[in-house]
């Protein structure tokens, strides 16, 4: 039985989650959204006008979270930055390459890069612009680093789940003195992130890129749900501590 | 901005349909995974056979994503592009691994365990050089108070962990700041990022299924 409650319960907070999203998405629609301000977005907006205005090519990195598990979220969230960065980048000379660590990723990569050359219509489809570099961690970075290197890349992202190799991309990256922007749900990562990469996302941070280079009502209201959840579970462990502790005394 | 053909917009609302389908019963299978009186319930075993063709999918992406590969490093080679040698090397690599894991399956892993692990260690090697040299570097990139921070307590837990030459553990450090911060401190901050972070997966998870991210038919 307590399986059911526990079942219901995730179920009431998901529902509510959905519920709030469409609510605020539906009420917020024609205003216009106002966003906490993080400076590493913004530097990335200003390196991919950078990409465009010298002809060079961006790059994207979506880590090794396989679809099946729970560490897809985080690359999900780096495909649909990419799907809006291609769209950005689509009037430059050369379409950003996407290079992945999980064979699923590198496939949708594509794909997503097929749909903004597509919908631009200003460029053909190169296949090749989305590859796998390696299966395990190390292989992964050892694969991307020529691609940071020889591809005439001046911005890069790197979005997903990555563990520590990580460092070795931001250093390589570090190496050609371009831009990186790196993000990871991976705590060990994001501290190597933290002290290696120009710039970084650090904890809910990387699920946000895309509503902040170009947001949709969903995507905006997504934001709002998120920061009214945080007040919810401060307040629940707050109570929670507060009755702990009377129950002590 | 071109128009997309009706047959691949057919395509994309089939897709799109499909894959929150997909998602909502997978969804489900989670929060109601048993019947009543104990039996596993439809929804779950739904999402069991879900899961598995999503398994069995992944595997043969697996293959797609080898094959890309091959192409990506026979183009580099084709082209003589900078580098062009190392596509050769992999290439060749691959190949051997393959007839290798054809002629002796059962001794396959030994190349694993032979060649792949010790220059992935190495590569683990280079990278505790790397992250010293990078937090050298952070304090002349982001000279703030947070920096500072962050290499005093890097310093401290390294102390605090690491036996020294002579001295054995250090008193005070050791026995007391090192666990108060890496269990006390770190370990606070740790779980309020991972809450943050369920908290978007929540979000991204149900932006997917509202169809407001595509990545699946890759429009947006």
């Amino acid at each position: 039985m307590t399986g059911i409650w526990v079942g219901l319960a995730g179920f009431g907070i998901v529902f509510l989650s959905a519920a709030l999203m469409l609510g605020l998405s539906i009420l917020r629609r024609k205003t216009p959204p106002v966003y906490r301000d993080i400076p590493a977005i913004t530097r990335l907006r200003q390196a991919v006008g950078l990409v465009v205005e010298d002809g060079s090519r961006l790059h994207v990195s979506l880590g090794r979270g396989a679809l099946t598990s729970p560490q897809s979220a985080s690359a999900l969230a780096g495909l649909s930055l990419l799907r809006r960065l291609a769209d950005l980048t689509s009037a430059g000379d050369q379409a950003p390459i996407v290079t992945s660590g999980e064979a699923s990723l590198a496939i949708l990569s594509q794909d997503t890069l097929r749909a903004a050359s597509n919908s631009s219509g200003l460029a053909s489809f190169d296949p090749s612009a989305g590859r796998l570099t390696g299966l395990s961690p190390f292989s992964y970075a050892a694969g991307t680093i020529p691609a940071i290197r020889d591809e005439n890349v001046s911005a890069s992202l790197l979005l997903g789940n990555f563990g520590v190799e990580v460092g070795l991309l931001t250093d390589a990256v570090e190496r050609k003195n371009t831009f990186v922007l790196a993000g990871s749900d991976n705590l060990a990562a994001q501290a190597v992130i933290y002290a290696s990469a120009q710039e970084s996302l650090i904890g809910e941070e990387i699920y946000a890129g895309g509503a902040y280079v170009e947001s949709g009502p969903l995507h905006t209201a997504s934001l709002t749900v998120q920061d009214l959840l945080r007040w919810l579970l401060i307040a629940a462990i707050l109570v929670g501590s507060l009755v702990a502790l009377a129950g002590a005394l | 901005m071109k128009r997309p053909s009706f047959f691949a917009a057919l395509i994309t609302i089939a897709s799109t349909a499909i894959a929150i389908a997909s998602g909502l019963l997978v969804l489900a299978g989670y929060f109601f995974a048993q019947e009543a009186g104990g039996p596993t319930s439809l929804l779950a075993e739904l999402r069991l056979t879900l899961l598995d063709w999503a398994l069995i999918l992944a595997g043969f992406a697996t293959f797609v994503g080898i094959i890309s590969l091959i192409q990506v490093h026979y183009k580099k080679i084709r082209l003589r592009q900078v580098s062009s040698i190392y596509s050769l090397l992999l290439i060749l690599s691959l190949a051997g691994t393959f007839l290798y894991g054809l002629a002796k399956p059962a001794q396959a892993g030994k190349i694993f365990t032979t060649l792949q692990l010790p220059v992935e260690a190495s590569l683990m090697a280079v990278l505790t050089v790397t992250l010293t040299y990078a937090s050298i570097r952070l304090l002349r990139r982001r000279f703030n108070l947070l920096t500072v921070i962050f290499l005093i307590t890097a310093l401290l837990i390294l102390l605090g962990t690491a036996p020294l030459p002579f001295l054995g553990n250090l008193p005070g450090i050791s026995d007391w700041m090192r666990p108060f911060i890496a269990q006390v401190m770190a370990g606070a901050g740790a779980r309020g990022i991972l809450l943050g972070m369920a908290l978007g997966t929540l979000t991204t998870g149900l932006r997917i299924l509202f169809g407001a991210d595509r990545p699946y038919g890759g429009n947006k």
